[in-house]
C-alpha cells in the first residue's frame, strides 16, 4: 500500500513537472512581457532595468531554475494587471468554480444516472429511445450557445433569472459562497444547468452502455434461474457492475467541467477562476495564466489519483499495485 | 424410459423454440419432447449449437428475445411452464427447478461475495432466518467439497478457482433442494483433471438427495456414465433416445453411431481419429428431408425426400431414421 | 453497388431513423458547405456589398424582416443565413483538415508505438497518457493563447490534441495483431513491415477508426467554435461559426436574438447529425454486438 501511494506520488510530481516545463516554454516563447509592466514611453535604459528586475536577462535554463523554486515555495509573481500576487487573485476565485462545478456535477449525476440505467435495462421502449435521441442532441450542443440561448429566454426576455453575477454571498469557513442565499442559488441555476448538459449527456449514455453490457453477462441470467425478480437482478445484481465503466470517466468529466468552466463563467461574468483565465489571455497578464495551468494541472493530478483509489473500493478484483 | 411412465417429474412435450434473426428463422428447438421420472438422469447430446441450452433455459423461461417458445408443453406437477406466469416461474427457478452454467467462471457476480449470492437463494425461498440460513449454506459449501466454509463465504468469486467456482455453483442449484437440476456442459469448461471430480460430487448430490438431473452436454463419455437415458438431439430434433445402455452399445440412429465412434478409444491402437465427416448444417437452412442425410453413410434417396419421425426399435430405442441401425450392424 | 444495396448494413441502415437522419443532415451541410456561398446573393465578407441601413434586420417573419434576409441581418448588415453559410465552410474545413491531420499521424505513431515497442512505445503512450489526463478544450486553449489566432494555428491545436485517440487504437490493434500466430510466420518468413501493416493490422483497425474519425468532426466542430467564441480561434476576417455567435453575443441583451442563435443551431444541427451517423455507424461497426 505504502509502496503504491509512493509510485503514485512520484508519478503525479513527474507528470506536474513536464506540466511545468511546457508551460514554461510557451510562456518564453510568445511575446516579451517587459512591455506589460513598462510604461509606454520608458526609455531603453528604463526597459533593460526592468528586464533585469524580472529576470528577463537570463538564460532559459536559469529563468527556468528560478521558476520552479518559487513555484514550489507558492510564489507565482505578481499579475501584471491587478498588481496582485497571481496565487492570491485565483484563490480568491476558486470558490466560486468549484461551486458551480459542484452544482453542475450533482445535477448531472442525479438526472443522467436513473435514466441511463432506465435507458439501458430497456433499450427498445420508446421513452428509452428518446431519452438517448436527446442525449446525443446534449453531446452534440455548443455550451456557450446553450448559455446564450438560456440567458435570452429566461434573463432577458422573461426576466426570471439574473444572467450575470454571483448574487449574495456568505462568508463560510473563510471563503465566500453563495450557495446559502437564495439570491446566489438565483444566480448559479443558469450557469450551472449550462455547464451540467454536456456532462449529463455523456454520463447518460456510458450508464446505459454499462448497463447493457452488464444485461448481457452470465451472471445476471443465473441470477434470474435462481428465482430472484427482473427488477432485483437489475438493481442488485446490475447496478453496480454498470457503474464501473462511469466512474472511469467520472474524474475526466470533472475535469472537463472545471475545463468548460472558463466559458461558462465568461458568459455569465460568473466571478470564477476561468473569467480570470480568459481575461489575463486577452490582457496576456502571464503570471496569472500560469497559476491557473499548474493549479488546474495539480487538481487533475489529484482527481485521477483519487477515482483510482475509489475504483479498487468498488471492485474487489482490482488491488493497488 | 418410455413413453407414457406413470406421473412423470417434467414432461416436455412438442417443444418448439424460434430466434428470429435478420437473416431468417433459426429452429433452436424444433418439436423435442422427453419425460424424466424421479430420480433419474437423463442426458441431453447433441454437437455445440445443436439447441441443447436452448432446451434448459426454455424450461426455466429464461429465453430471451429474439428467442420464443412458439409451442409445446412443459409439464412440471400438472403445471404448463409454457403458459405459467413469471410469478409462478419465479418460484419454480431455484426452488423446483435449478440450473448449473457452463461458464463457472462468468456465472457469479464478480462484486458480491460468494456467501451473499448463496443466502440468495434461501432467502428467496425459504423461511429461514439469517444465522439458520448461514449454517445452511456452511453446510452446503462443506457437502460440496469445500473446507475452511466460514471463512469461504466472505470471499469474492475471483478468490476461487475454476473448480471451487463451479463447486460454489452447485451448491447454489442444491440449497433450495430442487427436484430437477438441469446442468447445462457442467464440466466443459473445467480442466480434464477436475472433471471426473466435479461429476463424482453431482452424482453423489442428486443421488441422495433424490433428485432429477437433465446432463447437456456433447460429451458422451460423460454421459455413459451418469445418465439412465439419453435423448439425441441434432439440428434442434430429437433422432433418438432411450435407455443408456442400448443407446450406447447399440444405437440406432447413424448420427449417435457416429457420435460413439468419435470417442477415442484408449484400449486399442487407431491410426486416425474416427470422425463424422462434413459438419452441421447451417440452421438457418435445413436441406429437406433428414437433417443428417447429407453427413450419413446410410442415406438414400428417401432420406431427401422425407422427413423421418421418431418410430420405436429395437429395446428401449426410439429413433427418426428410414434405415435404422439393427443391433450387430455395422455402421 | 447492387450488393451493397441488399447488404445487411444499408438494412439496418434504412431502418435506423437516427442514421438516415444523420446522414440527411451531413448531406444538407455539405452541400450547403460546397454549394452554398454560390446559392446567395450577399458575400458576408466583402465590405462593398454591405449597407448599413440594412443592420439589424430581424429574422422575416418577425415585424421588420426583410424578404432579403431570411435569418435577418447583424450590426453590419450581413445577412444571417450567407453568414452561417461562408462561415460553416470555415467550421467543416478546419474540423476535416484537422481529423485528417490527426488520423496520419495519430495512426503512424501508434504503428511505431506497437511494432518498435520498448522506450519508444513507453515515450509515446506516457505523452499521449499525460494528454489524456487533461480536457482537450483546456489544452487547445492553452497552445491558442500563446501562438495567437489563425486558421493554420487552430488546425495545429487541434490536431495536437486529436492525434492521441488514433495512436491509441492503431497501437492497440497493433499488439494484438503482432501476436497473432499468422503474422508471426509471416515476419519469419521475411515479410516486410509495411506489408503486414497493409495486409494484417490496417484492416483490422480501420473499422474503429471510421467510426472514431467520424465523431471526430464534431469534436473539432465544438472546440473550433468555443475557441473562436472566446477569441483565440480564427481571425475576425475569417469568421466561422463560433465567432459568428461572439459577435451576436454582445447584442443579445438588447434582445437582438438571431444573429447569435442562428449560427449556433447551425453548428448543432450540424455536430448531431454526425453523432447521429457516427452513432449508427458504431453500432453497426462493432463485431460483438452481432
Amino acid at each position: 500500500m505504502f509502496g503504491y501511494l509512493l509510485k503514485r506520488l512520484i508519478q503525479m510530481a513527474l507528470v506536474l513537472w513536464v506540466v511545468s516545463v511546457i508551460v514554461f516554454m510557451m510562456m518564453s516563447f510568445t511575446g516579451d512581457p517587459v512591455f506589460m509592466v513598462v510604461p509606454i514611453d520608458a526609455t531603453d535604459a528604463e526597459i533593460a532595468q526592468a528586464r533585469r528586475l524580472l529576470g528577463l536577462d537570463q538564460s532559459l535554463l536559469v529563468q527556468y531554475w528560478k521558476f520552479v523554486t518559487s513555484l514550489l515555495q507558492g510564489d507565482f509573481g505578481r499579475s501584471y494587471v491587478f498588481r496582485q500576487p497571481a496565487m492570491t487573485l485565483i484563490l480568491e476565485r476558486m470558490p466560486a468554480t468549484v461551486e458551480m462545478v459542484l452544482v453542475a456535477m450533482v445535477l448531472a449525476v442525479v438526472i443522467a444516472i436513473p435514466l441511463g440505467v432506465y435507458a439501458g435495462a430497456n433499450p427498445n421502449s420508446r421513452l428509452s429511445r428518446t431519452i438517448m435521441a436527446s442525449s446525443l442532441l446534449g453531446i452534440s450542443l455548443p455550451g456557450f450557445w446553450v448559455g446564450m440561448v438560456l440567458i435570452y429566454l429566461f434573463a432577458v426576455h422573461w426576466g426570471v433569472f439574473p444572467s450575470s453575477g454571483r448574487g449574495d454571498t456568505v462568508e463560510l469557513l473563510g471563503m465566500r459562497t453563495s450557495l446559502l442565499t437564495s439570491d446566489g442559488w438565483h444566480h448559479i441555476a443558469l450557469p450551472a444547468i449550462t455547464l451540467s448538459l454536456g456532462t449529463m449527456a455523456i454520463l447518460l449514455r456510458m450508464t446505459r452502455a454499462g448497463m447493457m453490457e452488464v444485461s448481457r453477462q452470465d451472471y445476471m441470467k443465473f441470477a434470474r434461474a435462481k428465482g430472484v425478480t427482473k427488477r432485483d437482478v437489475l438493481y442488485k445484481h446490475g447496478l453496480k457492475n454498470s457503474l464501473i465503466p462511469v466512474v472511469t470517466i467520472f474524474g475526466l468529466q470533472l475535469g472537463d467541467l472545471i475545463a468548460f468552466a472558463t466559458i461558462t463563467e465568461t458568459i455569465f461574468s460568473w466571478p470564477g477562476m476561468g473569467k480570470l483565465l480568459i481575461d489575463s489571455i486577452y490582457r496576456a497578464d502571464r503570471p496569472v495564466i500560469v497559476v491557473y495551468l499548474m493549479l488546474v494541472a495539480l487538481i487533475f493530478v489529484v482527481i485521477n489519483f483519487l477515482v483510482d483509489l475509489v475504483y479498487t473500493l468498488i471492485d474487489p478484483r482490482i488491488t493497488l499495485k | 424410459m418410455q413413453d407414457g411412465v406413470e406421473n412423470p417429474l417434467l414432461a416436455v412435450r412438442n417443444l418448439r423454440t424460434y430466434f428470429h434473426t435478420f437473416s431468417g428463422t433459426v429452429r433452436a428447438v424444433n418439436d423435442v419432447s422427453f419425460e424424466i421420472g424421479e430420480g433419474e438422469v437423463m442426458g441431453l447430446v447433441g454437437e455445440s449449437g445443436g439447441g441443447k441450452s436452448v432446451v434448459g433455459f426454455s424450461i426455466l423461461g429464461l429465453i430471451d428475445s429474439p428467442g420464443k417458445i412458439e409451442g409445446g408443453e412443459i409439464l412440471l406437477g400438472g403445471r404448463d411452464l409454457v403458459t405459467a406466469g413469471e410469478d409462478h416461474l419465479r418460484k419454480v427457478r431455484g426452488r423446483e427447478i435449478s440450473m448449473i452454467f457452463q461458464d463457472p467462471m462468468t456465472s457469479l457476480n464478480p462484486l458480491h461475495t460468494v456467501g451473499r449470492q448463496m443466502d440468495e437463494v434461501l432467502r428467496l425461498h425459504s423461511d429461514l432466518d439469517a444465522s439458520a440460513r448461514h449454517k445452511a449454506c456452511i453446510e452446503m459449501l462443506e457437502s460440496v467439497g469445500i473446507s475452511h466454509a466460514a471463512e469461504r463465504l466472505k470471499a469474492y468469486p475471483h478468490q476461487f478457482s475454476g473448480g471451487m467456482r463451479q463447486r460454489v455453483v452447485i451448491a447454489i442449484a442444491l440449497l433450495a433442494g430442487p427436484r430437477l437440476i438441469i446442468a447445462d456442459e457442467p464440466t466443459t469448461a473445467l480442466d480434464v483433471t477436475i472433471q471426473s471430480q466435479i461429476l463424482k460430487l453431482m452424482r453423489r448430490q442428486i443421488a441422495s438427495k433424490g433428485a432429477s438431473m437433465i446432463l447437456i452436454t456433447h460429451d458422451l463419455a460423460v454421459v455413459s456414465e451418469m445418465a439412465d437415458h439419453i435423448t439425441v438431439l441434432y439440428c434442434g430434433n430429437v433422432v433418438e433416445r432411450g435407455r443408456t445402455r442400448d443407446l450406447i452399445e447399440t444405437p440406432a440412429h447413424p448420427y449417435t453411431r457416429g457420435l460413439i465412434d468419435s470417442i477415442p478409444d484408449t484400449t486399442e491402437r487407431l491410426d486416425r481419429l474416427s470422425q463424422i465427416p462434413g459438419s452441421v448444417p447451417d440452421i438457418r437452412n435445413l436441406p429437406a428431408g433428414c437433417n443428417f442425410r447429407d453427413r450419413c453413410p446410410r442415406a438414400q434417396a428417401l432420406c431427401a425426400e422425407k422427413e423421418p419421425v421418431l418410430t420405436p426399435q429395437h429395446g428401449s430405442l426410439m429413433a427418426a431414421c428410414h434405415f435404422p441401425l439393427k443391433p450387430g450392424d455395422r455402421a | 453497388m447492387s450488393g451493397f444495396l441488399s447488404s445487411e448494413f444499408f438494412h439496418n441502415y434504412k431502418r435506423s431513423s437516427s442514421a438516415v437522419i444523420g446522414s440527411a443532415l451531413m448531406a444538407f451541410f455539405a452541400f450547403a458547405v460546397i454549394a452554398g456561398p454560390f446559392l446567395v446573393s450577399q458575400n458576408p465578407y466583402d465590405i462593398a456589398s454591405l449597407d448599413l441601413m440594412d443592420s439589424y434586420k430581424p429574422p422575416v417573419w418577425l415585424q421588420g424582416g426583410d424578404p432579403r434576409f431570411w435569418l435577418g441581418t447583424d450590426g453590419q448588415g450581413r445577412d444571417v443565413w450567407a453568414s452561417i453559410l461562408y462561415g460553416a465552410r470555415i467550421s467543416v474545413f478546419i474540423g476535416l483538415v484537422a481529423m485528417i491531420a490527426s488520423c496520419v499521424i495519430g495512426t503512424f505513431l501508434g504503428l511505431v508505438a506497437g511494432f518498435y515497442g520498448g522506450l519508444v512505445d513507453s515515450i509515446i503512450m506516457r505523452i499521449a497518457d499525460i494528454q489524456l489526463s487533461f480536457p482537450s478544450i483546456l489544452i487547445a486553449l492553452f497552445l491558442m493563447s500563446a501562438v495567437g489566432t489563425g486558421v493554420d494555428k487552430v488546425l495545429i491545436a487541434l490536431t495536437a490534441v486529436g492525434w492521441v485517440v488514433y495512436a491509441r487504437t492503431v497501437r492497440g490493434s497493433t499488439l494484438s495483431e503482432i501476436k497473432k500466430e499468422y503474422v508471426q510466420a509471416a515476419k519469419v518468413a521475411g515479410l516486410p513491415n509495411h506489408k503486414i501493416i497493409r495486409k494484417h493490422v490496417l484492416p483490422n483497425v480501420l473499422t474503429p477508426l471510421i467510426v472514431i474519425a467520424t465523431i471526430q468532426v464534431g469534436t473539432f466542430v465544438l472546440i473550433e467554435a468555443s475557441l473562436s467564441f472566446l477569441g483565440v480561434g480564427v481571425p475576425i476576417t475569417q469568421p466561422s461559426l463560433g465567432l459568428l455567435i461572439k459577435n451576436g453575443f454582445d447584442v443579445l441583451f438588447s434582445g437582438l436574438w438571431w444573429t447569435s442563435v442562428f449560427p449556433g443551431f447551425a453548428i448543432m444541427m450540424l455536430v448531431f447529425g454526425i453523432n447521429l451517423f457516427g452513432d449508427f455507424l458504431r453500432d453497426e461497426l462493432n463485431p460483438r454486438l452481432k
